[in-house]
């Protein structure tokens, strides 16, 4: 009896009541379920709303598939450079002591304060035809704006820091013992990289990359100022959903808006996996 | 173990990644040229972009891939201007094509007077677009300031039909008090207290009309006004035709300094011919856009058009004069929109 | 580290001498990238608008409408991550203490603003909270209305930002010791004195921090925010946007200068957030 009592006492004075958890876990829920879970299950059923056949219908759309080409390529192009930038950067930024260390990781940070549309908006200032570049451009016959190097340069502006940000902690936090290890036995810089650093960050550049990679393919406002909205050749899946939405055709909307949103859901559940599996080693950067 | 299992996330890696390049592959037909066009357009150069293909083929035995960008007509030139490869530009207003001309030089000065009827192959006019049933009873341009009525239109700075709207309200309004362009001026700041939504193009405000359930009337082209109907029902909304409104010369032009470049002159400026051929005109009638040359469109698509007054451009002293005067920086839009006021 | 260099270094050198090779290598493909990608196109826009003049810039930044673009943009972000920052802390208490059936689901959905491309949540969001939507339809009768009105840019700005808040407060939580809330206790506090004198303190640079980030990420968003807007001006007309507009009107001083603006707040919002972080470090002794 005293033992209950005691215990009881002990629940309430470092937890809550029952009663307040259950209100407090319901409020929480119901914000979830309000922001999150309802616009996504909105995405899904807007798409299916006339049926399989009409949603796959939607996707076979020539314009439409090649805007999932077009995704595909230009996050194939913006993710590795960002990739080699990120590991680059990670490297001197974690290994190393130099003055202005800080400074530099600020700068790095810096696309990520940006706004999207300011992140168009510098490569169009920078290669339209009215820009000093431009007729140099044009000389050569080279196209930037409203062509796939324009929208893999915005791609990359706003994708720029996910990897280095993902490693950097990561890096940091192992030091630099098991290098120095290596190469007192005689291995070259690069061996030490590829055969000692690289399988210590394999999960955390993964998942940059995965994060890196979810952003390239959904970036809206950045590509939607470069690109030109040329159909079935400058429209990226997410400038193909507001153009589809525009078009009344909101059954293909949703339909791409659907692929999308499945891959956000598989980025998530790939993240998820790599945070369970290997929590040591993403745990430091998730605490940055 | 670890550096078998990296190699292993490398393969990955690489084969992900040159799946996603191959996928990219190559898709272009031998000559490609490029129409950059207003938002109502596209279902009209869908169609007619296959039918010129198909033409061309027959005639030259080439293949030829349109493509087609859509968007307010003002931020279409924008592109164009700022390097966009534009082969011809299909616009909703003169303004915008003179801009391009101004800016970039790829277009000379003179080029309305290059195709016929002022460079504009179809013609169209602004008309409303209500609710099924008419609830608000409305019938014409007086009963869009009473208290209980909001209206949808798009923004006039960036969309060229929102300035055919505003000018056709302004016709209306200068009529009805014997030309009075003080009342005119009173009555659209009126007007635009009404509207709760700008959007920067025809579709966008189209969208919020039919799509949001926003506002009861929607000032829309006619092509745009009979596409909804045909799009989404004609149980859910109908047309109602002023009493005055403005014909609208949507026009055509070639952009020299890019065919030029390019080596497409011919076939662009056969697609332009072609948009004034009977079958051109015949898809534009079945397009809801009236015709240059009615006689060669189905009789059954003109008979769709009412009669109505309609006031041209000119009555405005042209795009020259009207557009700095009305939609410049500081012109008379930017005097009298303040919303929420 | 600055501070730790400082002192160890007795003369001034770049950089600490260490084995690791590749320091030149990486901080140069850094360096260059970052130039590539990020200086050079910034400092382009940059010098768009001071080459615009003192005079020019102000009266073109001071414009009544761009003046309440930007009150709106930041009104909005404001607002919305304050919500963020309640709702936040309460999901993130809720994910870290308690136990309820689909917890690690909600965990991981928490992080799906990161991965859905805001386009994707634009128009679902916009489809939801429409009058003729699910949620809309609700609030329709209660005369409230959300889409097409500055209470929707809020709403998809507390979908962007809430991940900012929840996962910058969430590993602090973790961390929390018991201890702590026993002591409390034990001394004779409420369970609502310990939660409120004793853990909030301590979450406050952490929720700061996230505040500040889905602050700076609200003030920037746009893919999301114009399907939902309105985008009446002087109402809920955003900033990114008035910069599109501004574009699309062949008025490239305007849109530069509404930029430059913009830019100059998020280096301020970036410096607020460093400030913060060096701040807990030294009170809190972490970095959040």
């Amino acid at each position: 009896m005293a033992h209950d009592a005691s215990s009881t006492l002990v629940t309430t004075a470092t937890s809550e009541t029952r009663l307040s958890r259950g209100i407090l876990t319901a409020v929480a829920l119901g914000f979830v379920l309000l922001f999150l879970l309802l616009p996504l299950a909105t995405v899904f059923i807007e798409a299916f709303r006339k049926g399989p056949a009409e949603f796959f219908a939607a996707l076979r759309d020539p314009e439409t598939f090649s805007a999932i080409r077009l995704t595909l390529l230009v996050a194939g192009i913006a993710v590795p450079l960002n990739l080699v930038f990120g590991v680059a950067a990670a490297w001197a930024i974690a290994k190393f002591e130099f003055k202005g260390k800080a400074f530099l990781t600020t700068l790095i940070d810096l696309p990520f304060s940006v706004s999207p549309v300011i992140s168009g908006l510098v490569f169009v200032l920078l290669f339209s035809s009215q820009s000093m570049l431009g007729p140099l451009l044009q000389s050569y016959d080279i196209q930037i704006l409203f062509a796939v190097p324009g929208l893999v340069l915005a791609t990359v502006f706003v994708t720029f820091p996910f990897v280095a940000r993902e490693l950097i902690p990561l890096m940091q936090e192992q030091g630099t013992a098991d290098e120095e290890a290596a190469l007192s036995l005689g291995a070259t810089g690069w061996q030490t990289f590829w055969h000692v650093t690289l399988p210590n960050i394999k999960w955390g550049l993964l998942y940059g990359v995965l994060l890196c990679n979810a952003r390239a393919m959904g970036e809206f406002g950045a590509v939607s100022v470069v690109s030109g909205h040329i159909r079935g050749q400058t429209n990226t899946m997410p400038l193909q959903v507001e153009i589809l939405y525009n078009e009344y055709n909101f059954v293909a909307a949703f339909a791409v808006a659907a692929l999308l949103a499945l891959l956000a859901l598989v980025t998530l559940v790939l993240k998820t996996a790599l945070e369970l599996r290997y929590s040591d080693e993403i745990a430091a950067s998730r605490r940055h | 173990m670890s550096s078998n299992r990296l190699a292993g996330i490398a393969k990955l890696a690489l084969v992900v990644g040159s799946l996603q390049l191959g996928l990219v592959g190559l898709a272009h037909a031998d000559t490609t040229i490029l129409n950059v066009s207003y938002d109502p357009t596209r279902e009209l150069y869908k169609e007619f972009n296959a039918a010129f293909a198909e033409k061309w083929r027959a005639d030259t035995g080439e293949t030829v891939t349109i493509q087609t960008s859509h968007g307010g007509s003002g931020k279409q030139a924008r592109s164009v201007i700022d390097g966009l490869e534009a082969d011809v530009v299909t616009l909703a207003l003169e303004a915008d094509i003179d801009a391009i001309a101004r800016e970039s030089g790829k277009i000379p000065a003179d080029w309305k007077t290059r195709l016929d009827n002022n460079s504009s192959p179809y013609t169209s006019t602004i008309v409303f677009l209500v609710r099924k049933g008419n609830p608000k009873g409305i019938k014409d341009w007086g009963d869009l300031v009473r208290e209980d009525v909001q209206v949808i239109t798009p923004n006039p700075k960036t969309s060229g039909g929102a300035r055919w709207n505003f000018l056709a309200a302004w016709a209306w309004a200068r009529a009805a008090n014997n030309g009075d362009d003080t009342k005119a001026q009173e009555y659209v700041t009126q007007l635009f207290k009404h509207v709760p939504v700008l959007d920067t193009g025809a579709r966008g405000a189209t969208t919020t009309f039919v799509q949001r359930g926003l506002g009861d009337v929607l000032l829309a082209w006619e092509n745009e006004a009979y596409l909804s109907l045909e799009e989404l029902g004609p149980d859910n909304f109908d047309i109602v035709t002023p009493s005055i409104s403005i014909k609208a010369e949507p026009p055509v032009a070639l952009v020299d300094g890019n065919v030029e470049r390019k080596g497409t002159r011919k076939v662009a400026e056969a697609y332009l011919d072609y948009l004034y051929s009977d079958a051109g005109q015949k898809i534009a009638a079945k397009h809801y856009y009236r015709p240059f040359k009615p006689e060669a469109a189905d009789p059954e698509d003109t008979a769709r058009f009412k009669e109505l007054k309609l006031v041209t451009i000119n009555d405005f002293g042209g795009w020259k004069e009207a557009q700095p005067k009305f939609f410049g920086d500081g012109g008379i839009f930017d005097q009298i929109y303040r919303p929420g006021q | 580290m600055i501070a730790m260099a400082a002192r160890t270094s007795t003369r001034w050198r770049f950089r600490q001498p260490s084995v690791i090779p590749g320091f030149g290598l990486a901080l140069g493909v850094t360096l260059a990238w970052l130039t590539i990608i990020v200086l050079v196109p910034l400092s382009g826009l940059l010098w768009r608008s001071s080459s615009l003049g003192w005079s020019k810039f102000a009266e073109l930044a001071l414009d009544e409408r761009t003046v309440n673009a930007l009150t709106i943009s930041f009104g909005t972000a404001f607002i919305a991550a304050v919500v963020n920052l309640v709702f936040g802390v309460l999901l993130a208490w809720v994910l870290v203490r308690y136990r309820f059936p689909g917890k690690r689901v909600i965990d991981a959905m928490v992080d799906l603003p990161f991965a859905l491309p805001t386009a994707v949540a634009g128009i679902a969001l916009t489809t939801l909270y429409a009058p003729n939507g699910w949620i809309g339809s609700l609030l329709a009768p209660l005369g409230i209305k959300v889409a097409f009105t500055p209470a929707g840019i809020v709403v998809a700005l507390i979908f962007v930002g809430l991940p900012f808040v929840v996962r910058t407060v969430q590993p602090i939580m973790e961390e929390i010791d018991k201890e702590v809330e026993e002591a409390a206790a034990t001394l004779g506090a409420t369970r609502f004195q310990t939660i409120s004198r004793v853990l909030l303190p301590g979450l406050l640079p952490a929720g700061l921090t996230g505040f500040a980030l889905a602050f700076a990420r609200g003030v920037g968003e746009y893919g999301s925010v114009i399907f939902i807007a309105g985008n009446l001006p002087y109402v809920s007309e955003i900033a990114p946007l008035l910069i599109v507009i501004r574009l699309e009107e062949f008025n490239y001083p305007a849109a530069t200068a509404i930029a430059g603006v913009m830019l100059l707040l998020s280096f301020l919002m970036l410096l607020v957030i460093n400030v913060i972080q060096a701040w807990s470090r030294r009170r809190y002794g972490y970095g959040a």
